[in-house]
């Protein structure tokens, strides 16, 4: 198991953690998200956890407030908050709230959830960012029923026209949104020829395989001259088999007794 | 629409004193003072004044295309950069199709963004798809964002200058074009928040917000002819609203007539009727301002006199309140 790996495997530890805590919640979109985050956090993001402000971070920005689960995760084994806070998640008084709010939990760049938000707010920062000559970039994570979001694809052709080459959009494809699956609820496919016509460089990759979310984002990097989306493909409650194989549900209800059985799972899987 | 910039009245009344685009001007002269001033439009930017400083500052100014959702999301995203944009479009426009983006990316984040909005009420030929009729009230209702009305250029300058220099996000109502000049025979200097008593008198209280001032002054030479003192207190901050100085008048006067660009329900006649509540005030208020209704298109002048807006009209108000 390689380092990047076994952070994935510890985000979902914690994610399942903060879930068991209030019982159920977005553990699936916590779980399928990990490898994305542990590559983020701990592998592509320029960062100093006793620095929040550094003007030369790099920036991401969580679109799809309810996966705070995962990004919560992230920022405590990032060093960000406290590993002792993930038990507060989704608890009265909390700042770990089960969509995050900026300005309330340390590390949150936006305030996602109201969806098709997050994109135009990074096109103004990478715009911002290009202005300032910063180095930095712009790390964006939106979901698969978010692409039904009209705004979306007003930031998506600002982004392009302005030739966004800091800015990087991953857009979590795990098939389930709130009502259902997207091809029933409003079909979004072909997702990623959708980007690549609006004027993106475009992949379509397994977002649950850490080497070739690695190795896209360094294609990305490569490209000159135009915005990049990656495309997850991902599977909701990776890495806990009894939740994979729930899927088809957007907010998992799991049984009392089932977190013990879910532990084992997670930590038999390779 | 070629042409409407230059023909604009913001005014019913003809011949008095204007200033051209006085925003777009203030604009360029508060980027003197402060760099981080950047300029962004949803395809007005020569029908909100702002192409002024798009002339001057190519390189500062962000042509967003009509998408009204993505510019005040763009414009966040710049504030949380460092930078202080200045975005424009129509109140409609900003405040119908955008009202998430101004709640969520704006005001609940504190971003630092200056919404400015154009033809604000009855200030264009249009009809309902153009008037910003409610657009107060939907702002108003927002917590964390300022709430701006001026009644002049000489205001919509100061204001700009002011907005420029306070942290946090704005929505600014916009008359553009060319506006008449009302206040400098007042002396006055807009503060953030400040209402200004622009005329005393003991008989009848005028409070009125945006261009609405500039007829309740006419209502007041006009009730003064007639022997009725009448105040005019001017309240261009919508939000956070100068409770305290309304109160003030009104404890003295308790006999008032508000008047404003916008539906009468929800702006200021609303702010107003609350602090008097909340206070406990025993006052007599009449409200001057568009009825709860989509308004006609048409000139100016024949909305002013539809919807019972004029000087005149205040002033008959004004009578009925004594």
């Amino acid at each position: 198991m390689t380092a990047l790996q076994s952070k994935a495997k510890q985000l979902r530890r914690h994610v399942l953690r903060m879930a068991e805590v209030v019982g159920q919640g977005y553990v699936g979109q916590g779980l399928g998200i990990a490898d994305l985050l542990a590559v983020m956090y701990f592998d592509e993001l320029k960062y100093d956890p006793s620095r929040l402000d550094w003007p030369d971070r790099d920036r991401f920005l969580l679109s799809i407030g309810h996966y705070s689960i995962g990004l919560y995760a992230a920022l405590a084994e990032a060093g960000i908050i406290p590993l002792a806070e993930l038990d507060t998640y989704g608890r009265d008084g909390s700042r770990l709230e089960m969509s995050g709010t900026e300005h309330i939990c340390p590390g949150l760049e936006i305030t996602g959830g109201s969806l098709g938000h997050g994109l135009s707010q990074a096109v103004g920062m990478a715009i911002g960012l290009r202005l300032d000559q910063r180095p930095a970039r712009v790390f964006n994570l939106l979901s698969d029923g978010e692409c039904q979001e009209g705004s979306t694809w007003e930031a998506a052709m600002c982004a392009a026209h302005y030739r966004l080459e800091n800015l990087f959009a991953f857009i979590d494809c795990n098939n389930q949104q709130a009502d259902g699956p997207p091809k029933q609820i409003m079909n979004i496919e072909p997702i990623d020829q959708k980007w690549r016509a609006f004027g993106w460089d475009t992949q379509r990759i397994n977002g649950n395989d850490i080497r070739a979310i690695t190795d896209a984002i360094v294609r990305a990097k490569r490209t000159a001259g135009q915005p990049h989306a990656i495309v997850l493909d991902t599977l909701m409650g990776k890495g806990v088999r009894l939740f994979e194989e729930r899927e088809k549900n957007h907010f998992i209800r799991v049984e009392p007794s089932e977190w013990q059985q879910a532990r084992v799972q997670l930590e038999e899987n390779q | 629409m070629s042409g409407v910039t230059g023909n604009i009245l913001t005014s019913a009344t003809d011949g008095g004193q204007t200033l051209t685009a006085p925003f777009g001007h203030a604009l360029v002269a508060a980027v003197e003072r402060n760099p981080r001033i950047v300029g962004l439009s949803a395809d007005l930017a020569k029908y909100t004044d702002i192409h002024i400083f798009r002339d001057r500052h190519p390189d500062r100014f962000f042509q967003i295309g009509m998408a009204e959702q993505n510019l005040i999301g763009v414009a966040a995203g710049l504030a949380r950069i460092g930078f202080v944009p200045f975005l424009t479009t129509y109140c409609v426009f900003a405040t119908r199709r955008a009202y998430d983006f101004i709640a969520m990316d704006a005001a609940l984040g504190r971003a630092n963004v200056k919404i400015i909005a154009g033809l604000p009420g009855l200030t264009t030929g249009y009809g309902g798809t153009h008037q910003g009729i409610e657009d107060l009230a939907l702002m108003r209702s927002i917590p964390n964002l300022t709430v701006i009305d001026p009644c002049d250029a000489t205001e919509v300058a100061q204001a700009t200058t002011a907005i420029a220099q306070h942290v946090g996000p704005v929505y600014m109502r916009l008359l553009r074009g060319q506006v008449p000049v009302v206040l400098d025979a007042h002396k006055y200097q807009f503060e953030i928040g400040k209402a200004k008593l622009l005329r005393d008198g003991n008989d009848v209280a005028i409070i009125s917000t945006g261009l609405m001032t500039g007829r309740a002054l006419e209502a007041a030479v006009t009730l003064a002819a007639e022997g009725i003192a009448a105040a005019v207190l001017h309240v261009s901050t919508l939000k956070p609203f100068d409770r305290q100085a309304v109160l003030e008048l009104l404890a003295r006067v308790p006999r008032v007539v508000t008047a404003e660009n916008h539906l009468i329900t929800g702006g200021l006649a609303s702010a107003v009727a609350d602090a008097v509540t909340d206070a406990g005030l025993p006052v007599r208020l009449r409200r001057v301002g568009i009825p709860d209704c989509f308004c006609e298109s048409g000139s100016l002048p024949y909305l002013a006199e539809r919807y019972r807006m004029r000087a005149a009209d205040i002033a008959e108000q004004a009578k009925k309140a004594l």
